[in-house]
């Protein structure tokens, strides 16, 4: 048994149910208790589909129980066939009907529905969602793909055809998989490379039969597809991408794959639109440099978002982990390039824990992560599922291509205090508007200041309004220079509890004074890194000396 | 008689319950033993307040546990003891079976008392199930409030007849009955208490209303413990309260200029406020689909103070004692449905036509992407909607989203 109070991943059969939801005539069959239909309003509510997703749920009773419940089943099943007409079928059980021990594959087999009937195995009590899609996504495969016309056949396609491709793993509640089509979709159209089929997202089951005529195949989401694809390697002889095409470096390495693949010649430069670079170059990125960031989501969402931090922002990984435990070593292989050990856990208040010890600037992470974030007052974006229904956006917001990386930067450079913001509270930060007390303009100005101190230290901040004009006298790096030289190995003596330390350090008014001089984005770890300095020493009381003291101390 | 139909139902399990009663019970915590669709269901159904350290959690059971590898007992002691430590303000813990644990039968309620043995004096330790095998939607609240009753104090043989008002209400609600009732010398309880420290005596001179509809166990529970149940309509819309209120003055011997008196003002003003939604919603065809069972009180309200006609009212389970009152106020032949089949029940809703459909948010988009109004039924539960002062927000609940039809239209 485990204790849960949140969990990334519903159980696998929401996973199936993604996968019949993205296709357009497929029926999902779902032997489960009343109550087991909550998980429509996913789709209806968070991705607002205007339709019910094509599931037909037994929905037993305990009164059925002691009676039939595969006759419950083969009513359900027969009536959906009837009502639906749809092209295949599929057919499970969910964590309760798995303990009854029907068998959903041999009661739709006595059916003899005309159509193809997929029997869906899913252990819910050892998988999960992610686990649940990619082994519908894959068992559809397996029964559906024809083989492919005969070579020669093929040979005898005109010379000048383009090169096809399919496009594996998008599928129904997926963050941002309806954007990331459309511009992979541009993107290989740009090339010359044509799409063949998308699936399962829009698929019919005519489409998915077709599968194994096009020439490769472009996974967008391991997660989903790489089962599927792998099958069809092994079965069709058809290659498939191993880049996923997130952040500009990863678009550009899945560029030249693709043409390897095909033969195609790499394009000289990136489209007019591949704007991210540049605004990185741009000289108000230079305070992006080296901020901390931590990085949690699906496996690849974060590995991709952590070459992006290092490489396209420049920012420092200081942490990052996955809750998809099936990709776990490709998640600890990226951990290592970046010097942090991975965190695998499906487990939310690990994740809380360590983000409290490591202290970073940024969190890129799920909707969990951005509560964790809300209530530690650090800034944050959201990269990876789950997400709730704002993640579903009515604009165009891809993650991958070019435009993608362009809405990347964005999205994660806004959270972040701008340059010249930052710049302007260091020059004005002893006026009205950006006094010691003033919350982060991103933060809504009804945010009481106390929540941005408060966990550090009981002691008060003194009044800013009354500090001296002439402290405007440049200590400009005060601001940055704690924050910026924090290496990681310096990251272990922040993890200590702040609490033991505030209590054996006292603050001399004017060491306090000094401290409150400081932008408030900094000056919990300022604090923090004096306090520590102050026990180190075995200094009682901490003196403004003792403040550049320690200062100079993390500076070195 | 009404239609009744068994099929697909699209419906919640009574877990869904515990997102409103650990909000109550301010010292409680629900913790459900079952699989991780079930801390799904939560979770989704909880939506943001899951991010407020809520009091309430699952404990997922694993293939060891089906598997007899590890002792379903030991494994439960150890979950709860690890929770324990996390939560020590917790007073009352309430172990909720769900579909898999009823099913491989874990006798909850043997887990139950070992946990009381273990965790004497400090926690309390009851169970329930909100399985959705068993209960739909607001039947977890009746579980859980008969699973509390035989624990509940004794009060006095002796005692004059007191009053006790049974079922979950907003706090702001509860305030309001509980002034109500004082300007008429009345004292009265409510169950469940907002602290499981200050749980209110039952006896042979309990008197109780009902404030909710689907309180049929715990109704039972109580009866058990001699107290009586005073029929009357539920507390929904002016004529509601005052019905209900008046079940209570008249059993316990309130003067009617009394009554009169604590009740005329908060009457006036309601019915004035409903005044202005009424013109929004007079003569417009309301079709409920079953979720609550508090559908045949709100059809009750929106017919006879709003002016609604009625095409289907729909409710999972029809208590025929508890509903008596307001079937009354029903006009005769008014299709009423008990159960579900939801693609036969979504027929005769497109065949109707309705112009406001009350129902779930799994059918409400799609009906919406339909061209047909929906009222998401979920917010009639989790919104203060009884009593005199939120009458017109009640009323205000079915305008809205045909205004903002028109608005849209326009």
């Amino acid at each position: 048994m485990q204790l849960t109070l949140w969990t990334y991943e519903g159980p696998p059969h929401v996973g199936a149910m993604r996968v019949a939801t993205a296709m357009t005539d497929v029926h999902y069959v779902l032997h489960a208790p009343q109550g087991d239909t909550y998980a429509d309003l996913l789709f209806t509510m968070i991705e607002r589909l205007p339709r019910r997703p094509p599931v037909t749920y037994t929905t037993f009773q305990a009164r059925d129980l002691g009676g039939d419940t595969a006759e419950l089943f083969k009513d359900a099943a027969r009536q959906a066939m009837a009502r639906f007409n749809p092209a295949a079928m599929l057919v499970g059980s969910s964590c309760t009907a798995e303990l009854i021990q029907d068998d959903p594959g041999g009661l739709a087999q006595a059916l003899q529905l005309t159509i193809p009937v997929v029997a869906l195995e899913l252990p819910s009590y050892q998988r999960k969602e992610n686990w649940g899609a990619s082994e519908t996504f894959y068992q559809l495969c397996r029964h559906l793909v024809h083989k492919p016309a005969d070579p020669s056949e093929t040979a005898n396609k005109p010379a000048k055809a383009r090169p096809s491709c399919n496009i594996l793993g998008p599928s129904a509640l997926g963050f941002r998989h309806r954007d990331d089509v459309k511009e992979i979709t541009q993107l290989l159209n740009q090339l010359g490379v044509d799409v063949a089929v998308v699936a399962p997202l829009s698929a019919s089951v005519a489409d998915v039969q077709k599968l194994a005529e096009a020439d490769f195949n472009v996974v967008l989401y391991p997660e989903i597809g790489l089962a599927a694809a792998q099958w069809l390697q092994r079965q069709f002889d058809q290659p498939y991408t191993k880049t996923v095409p997130l952040g500009s470096h990863a678009t550009r390495d899945f560029i030249a794959e693709v043409c390897t693949l095909t033969g195609l010649p790499q394009p000289a430069q990136d489209p007019s639109n591949a704007h991210a670079h540049w605004y990185a170059k741009s000289v108000d990125s230079t305070y992006l440099t080296g901020k901390r960031v931590y990085i949690f989501g699906d496996a690849t969402h974060v590995v991709a978002a952590a070459r992006i931090a290092s490489q396209e922002m420049g920012f420092e990984v200081v942490g990052l982990g996955s809750y998809s435990r099936e990709f776990a070593r490709e998640v600890r292989d990226c951990g290592k390039r970046y010097g942090v050990e991975a965190l695998i856990t499906d487990d939310y208040l690990e994740v809380e824990t360590q983000i409290q010890s490591l202290q970073p600037e940024l969190i890129l992470g799920t909707q969990m992560e951005r509560h964790i974030a809300k209530r530690q007052g650090i800034p944050c974006a959201v990269i990876s599922a789950p997400v709730h229904v704002q993640d579903f956006p009515a604009r165009y917001a891809p993650q991958m291509g070019f435009e993608g990386a362009n809405v990347l930067f964005d999205t994660w450079v806004h959270p972040l205090m701008m340059g010249l913001e930052e710049h302007l509270i260091g020059m004005f930060r002893e006026d009205f508007e950006f006094h010691a007390g003033a919350a982060p303009s991103h933060l809504g100005s009804t945010r009481p200041a106390a929540e941005n101190v408060a966990p550090i230290v009981a002691a008060p901040v003194s009044a800013p309004l009354s500090a001296p004009v002439a402290t405007t006298t440049p200590m400009p790096v005060a601001a940055h220079a704690p924050t910026e030289t924090l290496s990681t190995d310096s990251v272990q003596k922040v993890a200590a509890p702040a609490q033991a330390a505030s209590n054996q350090a006292t603050w001399s008014p004017e060491a306090e004074k000094e401290l409150g001089k400081i932008p408030f984005f900094v000056r919990g770890k300022a604090r923090r890194n004096t306090e520590r300095f102050a026990q180190d020493q075995g200094v009682a009381t901490i003196t403004v000396e003792t403040l550049y003291d320690a200062k100079a101390h993390y500076s070195r | 008689m009404p239609l009744v139909e068994r099929g697909q139902r699209e419906v919640f399990c009574g877990l869904t319950g515990i997102i409103w009663l650990h909000r109550k019970i301010q010292d409680a915590f629900f913790l459900v033993v079952g699989s991780r669709t079930c801390a799904h269901l939560i979770q989704s159904a909880a939506g943001v307040m899951i991010f407020a350290e809520p009091r309430f959690g699952t404990a997922i059971i694993d293939e060891r546990d089906l598997a007899g590898l590890a002792d379903v007992h030991e494994e439960l002691d150890r979950v709860v003891g690890q929770l324990l430590a996390r939560r020590p303000d917790i007073r009352l813990l309430f172990l909720v079976g769900s579909c898999p644990s009823e099913v491989i039968k874990l006798d909850l309620s043997r887990a139950a008392e070992r946990q009381n043995q273990i965790h004497h004096p400090k926690v309390r330790v009851l169970n329930y199930s909100g399985s959705g095998i068993e209960t739909t939607f607001t039947q977890g609240e009746d579980a859980c409030l008969a699973a509390m009753v035989p624990g509940l104090p004794a009060s006095a043989a002796d005692t004059a007849p007191a009053l006790m008002v049974v079922g979950t209400l907003a706090d702001v609600v509860e305030d309001q009955m509980r002034s109500l009732f004082d300007r008429m010398g009345l004292q009265v309880s409510f169950f469940p208490p907002r602290n499981s420290q200050a749980m209110p005596a039952v006896g042979p001179g309990t008197r109780y209303l009902l404030a909710q509809p689907f309180l049929a166990d715990t109704a039972r529970a109580l009866q058990s413990r001699g107290a009586q149940h005073l029929p009357a309509p539920f507390p929904l819309g002016v004529e509601g309260t005052t019905a209900w209120l008046q079940a209570a003055a008249t059993e316990l011997g309130v003067a009617p200029e009394v009554f009169e008196q604590a009740t005329a003002a908060p009457r006036q003003r309601a019915e004035k406020a409903l005044a202005v939604q009424r013109q929004m919603l007079q003569g417009q065809r309301i079709f409920f689909f079953p979720d609550s069972q508090l559908e045949i009180p709100l059809a009750r309200f929106v017919h006879r103070e709003l002016g609604m006609d009625l095409v289907e009212v729909g409710t999972p389970y029809l208590h025929r004692q508890h509903m008596a009152a307001e079937l009354a106020l029903i006009p005769a032949g008014t299709r009423i449905s008990e159960g579900q089949d939801v693609d036969l029940q979504l027929d005769r809703c497109i065949a109707d036509a309705p112009d406001l459909v009350v129902c779930g948010l799994g059918l409400a988009n799609p009906l919406e992407a339909q061209g047909i109004t929906t009222k998401w039924a979920i917010e009639l539960v989790f919104t203060p909607i009884q009593g005199y002062e939120q009458a017109a927000d009640l009323a205000g609940l079915f305008s809205r989203p045909l205004k903002r039809r028109l608005k849209l239209a326009a």
